[in-house]
């Protein structure tokens, strides 16, 4: 399969009062055409930054890319002046935001902010691109978008203002589209909708999607693949089916044991992860999740765990995957999940420079 | 709509009346009168002059009668300018006033959106500093000092245009200018601050994505939403400025309507306080009724037609 997308050690920082804050540390990843990368982490562990960075929408400064390559078809777009990234924005790289809310411009109409990008990108006369806008709101499912194109945003509800977002989003035919978070601020129902939508649509187009979210049943829901985020590095990154049921990073453990699921008896508590993110003005010297990690080792405060290949596609950071580290057992909640794997390699190779 | 202006001029009506009876009541309330000076009148003089215009008679029939002649648009003579009347006065100032204003609003609109936009889209820059230091400069310098420090130079110094008077648009540039620079100041950072917050806003980051170009974003997205809190103070500045400026009017010698609503009052001339009053709080109403309206153009969420059969 080919490669739409290719970053490589991306480093991003950020200069604040308090000094230098390092959001995003060496993450690499690939995405593949037509496929769907969900990228998971609690709030601040860098997800939004690495995105936004994708399309350098990151104010900078007081932001900065410290080092690494955002190869987009090949091409590196870090480079790029912000007068080059505007032919690469809404046409080949669009973005859906969380908040439809506020997301929208409240004194413009529908209409307008999806023909805006049309205009721009692909020449069409107002016409032609109101046209366009129509069938973009038929397509993500508004009814009578005749009608509804004229219309403010104050006339749709929130779920018709995040169609009316993907509809801006998919309007200029992106190769890919990024969301970050699409479905965050709705209600359950409407989000099934979205999901549902926004799976309908890759399909129709081919689009490449990386999905930001804190939701593991989106995941389940939406994505081929995954990468667990933490303290600004990528921890771990698998197909979703190893990332659920050989999961091997004890974040990823704590991630899924904090899911909520029916099979849960009434008796056990509901789990989460203790303690709070790390500092990444300062970010600790070995493992970032050293200090929350139940199984956290003596090296793990003090050497930063070398990456792991647990399958052709399951990479983990973690010094428990090595040869030395005694075997330990994930919480039951991640144990009863458990499956053994046909692709998995027999033993964790260490992976050497990188990826 | 229709309905809407209907009401709101019925509302206006009640505000004028109260204002008419709360200024009647309180000009009596200072002492002295308008034929009070230094040189003592003789008595009987001064009680010829009460009774002809009517001062002797109780105050319900003075109130009475005055609300009646206001009604016909008529603000009867005045104490003090034995041959004119009020509205003569304010017929005779108020084009000049308001030409005068006009001008000024204009320039203070033009110039308060420039510097404020650019403030806002170069933050922290020296762009900004610059703007800023204009803004906090035209806040700071009274009218009087901004005026006679344009007449210095322009006029007297470099001679490029006549230091006072109101004949030619040659006239009109000094007095506008002086006249523009504090609320073009206070348009700027008015626009810079409300630029700031709207550049903050997600969906500039929405239009950034779609890869509008910085300019586009500014224009389109941008300055209209940062607009209403401009709008909101035009409609108390506008009523001011068009009604005459008295510092400004003596310094350039221009005869508008401002300096009658500080001469009045020191003379207790009862008829011009009230003429002047009513008058500036008609254009004050009808300038915050146009404010209203405005904002129903600018914020399709704001619907001024509303009310409860409202579209």
């Amino acid at each position: 399969m080919e490669k739409i997308l290719e970053v490589k050690d991306l480093s991003v920082s950020f200069q604040t009062y308090g000094g230098e804050v390092q959001a995003v540390r060496n993450v690499n990843f690939d995405l593949y055409k037509g496929e769907t990368l969900a990228i998971v982490g609690e709030s601040g562990s860098g997800k939004s930054v690495t995105t936004q960075t994708i399309m350098k929408l990151i104010p900078m400064p007081p932001g900065k890319i410290k080092s690494g390559q955002i190869l987009f078809e090949g091409k590196d777009i870090v480079p790029l002046s912000d007068k080059q990234m505007e032919k690469v924005r809404g046409k080949e790289i669009s973005m859906i935001f969380q908040d439809p809310m506020t997301s929208l411009n409240p004194t413009m109409k529908i209409g307008r902010q999806i023909m805006e990008g049309l205009i721009k990108h692909q020449n069409m006369s107002t016409s032609s691109a109101k046209e366009r806008a129509i069938e973009m709101l038929r397509l993500v499912g508004i009814p009578m978008p005749e009608r509804r194109v004229n219309q403010y945003p104050h006339e749709f509800s929130g779920g018709m203002r995040q169609r009316a977002m993907i509809a801006i989003a998919l309007a200029a035919n992106p190769k890919l589209l990024i969301a970050d978070e699409p479905t965050t601020a709705l209600d359950v129902t409407i989000q099934a909708q979205i999901l549902e939508l926004m799976k309908d649509l890759q399909s129709k187009m081919n689009t490449s999607i990386i999905f930001i979210t804190h939701d593991l049943g989106v995941v389940a829901n939406v994505a081929d693949r995954v990468a667990v985020m933490y303290g600004g590095q990528i921890v771990e990154t698998g197909t979703v089916d190893e990332i659920f049921y050989d999961p091997r990073h004890p974040y990823t453990w704590g991630l899924l044991a904090s899911m909520p699921s029916l099979e849960n008896d009434d008796k056990s508590e509901l789990a989460a992860i203790p303690g709070t993110p790390p500092d990444l003005t300062n970010p600790p010297k070995g493992d970032a999740f050293a200090a929350r990690n139940p199984y956290a080792m003596q090296i793990d405060f003090e050497e930063e765990p070398p990456l792991f290949q647990i399958s052709e596609t399951h990479f983990a950071k973690t010094w428990l995957l090595h040869p030395d580290a005694p075997a330990v057992e994930p919480p039951d909640a991640v144990k009863r999940r458990m499956r053994k794997l046909s692709s998995t390699f027999d033993k964790p190779v260490l992976v050497k420079g990188g990826k | 709509m229709a309905k809407y202006i209907t009401r709101r001029l019925i509302y206006m009506v009640v505000s004028l009346y109260l204002i008419v009876t709360a200024t009647f009541f309180l000009m009596r309330l200072a002492p002295g009168n308008p034929f009070t000076s230094e040189k003592k009148l003789p008595p009987e003089i001064e009680a010829a002059l009460n009774e002809h215009f009517g001062l002797n008679d109780p105050w319900y029939a003075q109130y009475g009668d005055y609300l009646l002649r206001i009604a016909q648009w008529d603000f009867g003579p005045s104490f003090k300018y034995k041959t004119r009347t009020v509205n003569d006065l304010i017929s005779e100032g108020f084009p000049v006033s308001l030409a005068l204003g006009a001008q000024a609003i204009l320039i203070a609109l033009a110039l308060g959106l420039i510097l404020g936009i650019i403030a806002a889209l170069y933050h922290n820059k020296w762009q900004d500093y610059g703007a800023m230091i204009i803004a906090v400069l035209g806040i700071s310098v009274p009218s009087f000092i901004m005026a006679t420090v344009l007449q210095y130079f322009f006029a007297i110094k470099w001679g490029l245009l006549p230091v006072a008077r109101w004949d030619s648009f040659m006239h009109t540039i000094l007095p506008s200018l002086a006249l523009a620079a504090s609320p073009m100041a206070f348009i700027a950072r008015l626009t810079r601050s409300s630029m700031l917050e709207v550049l903050a806003n997600d969906y500039i980051r929405t239009a950034k994505s779609k890869g509008l170009s910085k300019g586009v974003i500014t224009v389109k997205h941008a300055i209209r939403n940062a607009l209403l809190p401009v709008v909101s103070y035009m409609g108390p500045l506008s009523a001011g400025i068009i009604t005459g400026s008295f510092v400004i009017e003596r310094i350039f010698g221009i005869p508008g309507l401002g300096s009658h609503f500080v001469t009045s009052i020191s003379n207790r001339d009862y008829t011009v306080i009230m003429g002047v009053t009513v008058f500036y709080s008609i254009i004050l109403l009808v300038s915050i009724l146009l404010v209203d309206i405005a904002y129903g153009l600018i914020d399709p969420r704001i619907k001024i037609a509303g009310g409860k059969k409202g579209e």
